[in-house]
């Protein structure tokens, strides 16, 4: 116990030094340096909310006592297993584990913390405590991974989020796995430290070069390995509707026999989407790697989700515990897909009702309140009816009642935020021995032109795209000529449209007459709009 | 045998009934007046009808003509098709209290009228087989106002196709608004489609229905059911509670044909119900009419088939006024106004009536996709064409 009061003098001394950089992030930090009487360390790491890093201490102190290891502050299991593997990954690594009471907080307490991504930040937390690595160099840093039983730091997926948090934070260095370097590296205003194992870590903290990895490539282009719009034969309506939903932002549902194609067009939606930008391709990662779907670099190509059918209600919007973000936050920023649309659960898809509407969902479990982003285009298909074959010769053999229950099986108000409905049919055979109609460069042009009259026609209004007004932004918006006015007027009229698909149809008109570069929408874009529209519940009823 | 159908219990299945809201024990003495309902025998052939609900369908099974039992008079209908329950029978058969059955049908809001009665429908009356008590829910009055005029009846398939249920709505539209009494039995699909049309002309309309009147059947048509007693009438041969059976459907078609001057089939495969109705109204010697269907749809075959056997061919409602009135003694009013086709589209609507109906069909040569489908936007706007499953379009009858 000859080294006990000179740990006490530095972590007095750190206690002034780091303090303010602390306090935004911490709120609760209220250690009392001045009452240590033993050996105390504090390493900084982050939990993950959600898709947000939040800042966690990990303090460790150690005092005279029979030698135990225990870790307090709301840790699940893996946080509790981390003892057994922090003393080992500690020995192994040739240090010794201090034999006396060993004791580590994870604060802020109420934060329940996840995973074993705190395993590092303990480990060095106990090598600092105990005078084995000098605790003023961890002053600077944030610390994450996971470690294994010979100490190596393992990948941990989320790297890209606490590299933010670490960033916000005003830390200056992060230690990660070496693994996740490159993600990580996507944050400017952090130093990077990638280090294979514990020891590594020690030895950068003791004042050595940090380890280099390989430099961070430019952003890769799109190759030519994402579907393109140019593998399509046939299908000219199809692909029009698919620009229009591009364009506008607009919600597309596709209907049509098993086999002709719905699946590949919606898989070819992302080709023509603007590009990310960088800061949402950030995003887009750092949610990707939370939730262990993405490891690398940065991810270029806009998500494409396509759960299957029996998805529940939390995995289509997060939650379950710990909460977990769901597909339609992995497809923010994207194009989440709902293949056979009628064999989900009713209850997933209302779920999705508030995502589609705020570009957000909010989950609360016990007394936390989690915000996940869900900004992303809805793609959905469908049979046409439970046989399939509607609309192909004489081969449906659906009654009333089967169409009926089909209808009502698609989530009524999941259908109210379509504003597309295209029947796609089985392309004919000269189509498909002809050339393709179009490219996904030449379609992005055109979506690109469209949307770049949008956003300067809807500049501050908080729609980004025709999709997202609403009905006083369409009043304000949209300019129709006299003969568009005059047969929407007679369509109304007649009680072809009821007031919501009047707006609906209004909606896409104007994205239309933007593909076709006209500040008036013209009546040819009402009359394709109106072709086009999802129908009302009233609009499409049967007989009685 | 424990199968006698559960006159007393509360109906089942849908919970609209035609009972107007009232609480405590039915009492008798609320009941119309004698002259209002049916006589006691007449009540107790309907409640027999009801009992023996079980055994009839035994019968059938075994082959037995249900026209002929139906004409049996009531002694030996039980000692045709009772069976083991026949003591049993014919005990209850001696206690039936004519007071009790009126209170149940006053409680569920059904009024009665019986073959006695001069007002009971004429035709039906002369109909052999025709049943001895018809339990209306929507009012009495209106029944036999409503059966005092010309009466046609249109039944087709409950799996219809877009095509027949437009011909079955239109239809019921114009014979409505030309002030004939469309009657039909309620059934999913072409049935409900006449009714439909029928109530948005505002015309007379009468269901007949396989159970008890007070209640829809099928349930799901509760909507429909409660239109058609607030403008037309709902009938039906069996007292109120009385559930559907197998041979109560055939029973029911009888009743359909009994009533109308002409019978019309939409849609109908080989083996329909509907054919029944017709081959009914051809035994009672009544117009039969038929529309007609393409000869590779399976719906069409029994349609196709009454045609080729000599049915009138059915087109519009013209072609059914003719039949009854003879021709151009009345005509159907004029359609509705639609916006009239611009020449530009004629070409186009009319091949989507010939069954070029998807657009895939439609685009071609000269007709670019933008072309067809503003096109096609312009018509259904215009209540030229509706689109149905499948992104196909079909072609509306004008009226």
């Amino acid at each position: 116990m000859t080294w006990g009061t000179r740990i006490v003098t530095f972590v007095l001394k750190r206690a002034t030094t780091t303090q303010e950089n602390w306090r935004a992030a911490s709120p609760t930090r209220d250690t009392d340096m001045r009452s240590v009487l033993g050996m105390l360390a504090q390493v900084a790491t982050f939990a993950i909310d959600g898709v947000d890093p939040r800042p966690v201490w990990v303090e460790v102190d150690i005092r005279s006592g029979l030698p135990t290891f225990t870790i307090v502050g709301l840790g699940d299991t893996a946080v509790r297993e981390s003892r057994d593997r922090v003393r080992a990954a500690v020995q192994n690594s040739g240090f010794k584990f201090p034999p006396s009471r060993v004791t580590a907080n994870l604060a802020p307490a109420f934060l329940r913390k996840v995973g074993p991504g705190f395993d590092a930040a303990l480990a060095l937390a106990v090598l600092a405590a105990s005078g084995q690595v000098p605790v003023e160099a961890l002053a600077r840093y944030a610390v994450y991974g996971e470690l294994s039983l010979g100490g190596e730091l393992r990948d941990s997926p989320g790297a890209l989020a606490v590299a933010e948090g670490a960033r916000r934070a005003g830390l200056e260095r992060l230690i990660v796995p070496r693994g996740r370097a490159r993600e990580a590296a996507l944050v400017e205003g952090i130093g990077i430290v990638a280090v294979a194992s514990l020891r590594e870590a020690a030895e950068v903290l003791s004042g050595r070069e940090p380890p280099r990895f390989p430099a961070l490539p430019a952003p890769a282009a799109r190759t030519g390995v994402e579907p393109d719009l140019s593998d399509v034969r046939g299908h000219e309506l199809p692909l029009l509707a698919l620009q229009i939903a591009a364009a506008g932002g607009h919600n597309l549902l596709l209907e049509g026999a098993p086999g002709t194609g719905k699946t590949m067009l919606a898989r070819r939606l992302p080709s023509i989407l603007p590009q990310l930008t960088r800061a949402q391709a950030i995003e887009v990662t750092r949610i990707h790697s939370v939730a262990g779907v993405h490891a690398g670099g940065l991810m270029t190509a806009r998500p494409f989700r396509a759960p299957h059918h029996t998805v529940s209600a939390a995995g289509l919007v997060g939650g379950g515990t710990p909460p977990r973000p769901g597909e339609a936050t992995l497809s923010h920023n994207g194009v989440l897909f709902l293949d056979e649309l009628s064999e989900f659960q009713r209850t997933s898809l209302d779920a999705l009702r508030q995502p589609l509407e705020d570009g957000h969902v909010t989950i609360v479990r016990g007394q936390r309140v989690l915000e996940l982003p869900t900004r992303f285009m809805l793609v959905a298909a469908s049979n046409p009816c439970p046989c399939g074959f509607a609309g192909v010769g004489d081969r449906c053999s659906c009654g009333e009642v089967d169409l009926r229950r089909h209808r009502r099986r698609l989530s009524g108000p999941l259908l109210d935020r379509m504003d597309l409905l295209v029947s796609v049919e089985r392309p004919g055979e000269r189509e498909l021995r002809g050339p393709p109609l179009t490219s996904s460069a030449r379609a992005r042009e055109r979506v690109l032109a469209a949307r770049e009259r949008q956003e300067i026609r809807l500049e501050g209004t908080g729609a980004a795209c025709n999709g997202e007004m609403d009905s006083r932004l369409v009043r304000r918006h949209v300019r129709l000529d006299g003969e568009a006015e005059l047969a929407l007027g007679a369509a109304y009229e007649r009680g072809a449209l009821s007031a919501r698909g009047r707006h609906r149809v209004i909606r896409v008109a104007r994205t239309i007459a933007d593909l076709e570069g006209h500040d008036r929408v013209r009546v040819a874009d009402v009359l394709m709009a109106v072709s086009l529209r999802q129908r009302d519940r009233a609009e499409g009823a049967l007989a009685a | 045998m424990t199968a006698a159908p559960d006159r007393e219990g509360p109906p089942r299945g849908g919970r609209i009934t035609a009972a107007p809201d009232r609480d405590g024990s039915p009492n008798p003495e609320d009941g119309p007046p004698a002259s209002q309902r049916a006589c006691e025998d007449c009540l107790r052939r309907s409640w027999l009808l009801a009992r023996l609900g079980a055994q009839f369908d035994f019968a059938r099974r075994r082959g037995r003509d249900l026209p002929l039992i139906f004409d049996l008079p009531d002694a030996r209908l039980i000692a045709a098709i009772a069976g083991a329950v026949r003591p049993a029978v014919e005990r209850e058969y001696e206690r039936f209290d004519a007071q009790t059955a009126v209170a149940g049908c006053h409680a569920a809001g059904v009024e009665t009228i019986c073959r006695c009665d001069p007002a009971y429908p004429r035709r039906l009356a002369t109909a052999p087989g025709s049943p001895a008590v018809l339990h209306v829910a929507g009012g009495r009055d209106r029944f036999v106002a409503f059966l005092a005029g010309d009466a046609v009846s249109i039944v087709g398939a409950r799996r219809g196709s877009p095509y027949g249920l437009e011909v079955a709505r239109s239809l019921g539209r114009s014979l409505g608004a030309a002030g004939l009494t469309v009657v039909s039995g309620m059934a999913l699909g072409i049935d409900s489609a006449v009714h439909a049309g029928t109530l948005e002309a505002a015309g007379a309309t009468v269901a007949v229905l396989p159970a008890g009147a007070e209640r829809p059947y099928p349930a799901s048509k509760r909507g429909l059911y409660r239109r058609i007693i607030g403008g037309g009438v709902a009938v039906s041969e069996l007292p109120p509670g009385t559930a559907s059976r197998r041979w109560t459907f055939p029973a029911r078609n009888r009743i359909i044909a009994g009533l109308s001057a002409m019978t019309v089939v939409i849609e109908a495969g080989e083996r329909s119900g509907s054919l029944i109705t017709a081959a009914v109204a051809e035994d009672l010697g009544r117009e039969l009419g038929a529309v007609p269907g393409r000869v590779t749809s399976a719906l069409s075959a029994g349609t196709n088939d009454l045609l080729a056997r000599g049915a009138r061919v059915v087109r519009d409602a013209g072609d059914v006024l003719d039949a009854i009135f003879g021709v151009g003694v009345r005509t159907a009013p004029a359609p509705r106004d639609s916006i009239s086709v611009r020449p530009e589209l004629r070409e186009l609507l009319s091949a989507v009536g010939a069954g070029r109906d998807t657009l895939g069909a439609l685009v071609g040569p000269g007709r670019t996709v933008e072309h067809v489908l503003t096109g096609l936007a312009e018509l259904e706007v215009g209540g030229h064409i509706r689109r149905a499953a499948g992104g196909r379009y079909v072609a509306l009858m004008p009226g």
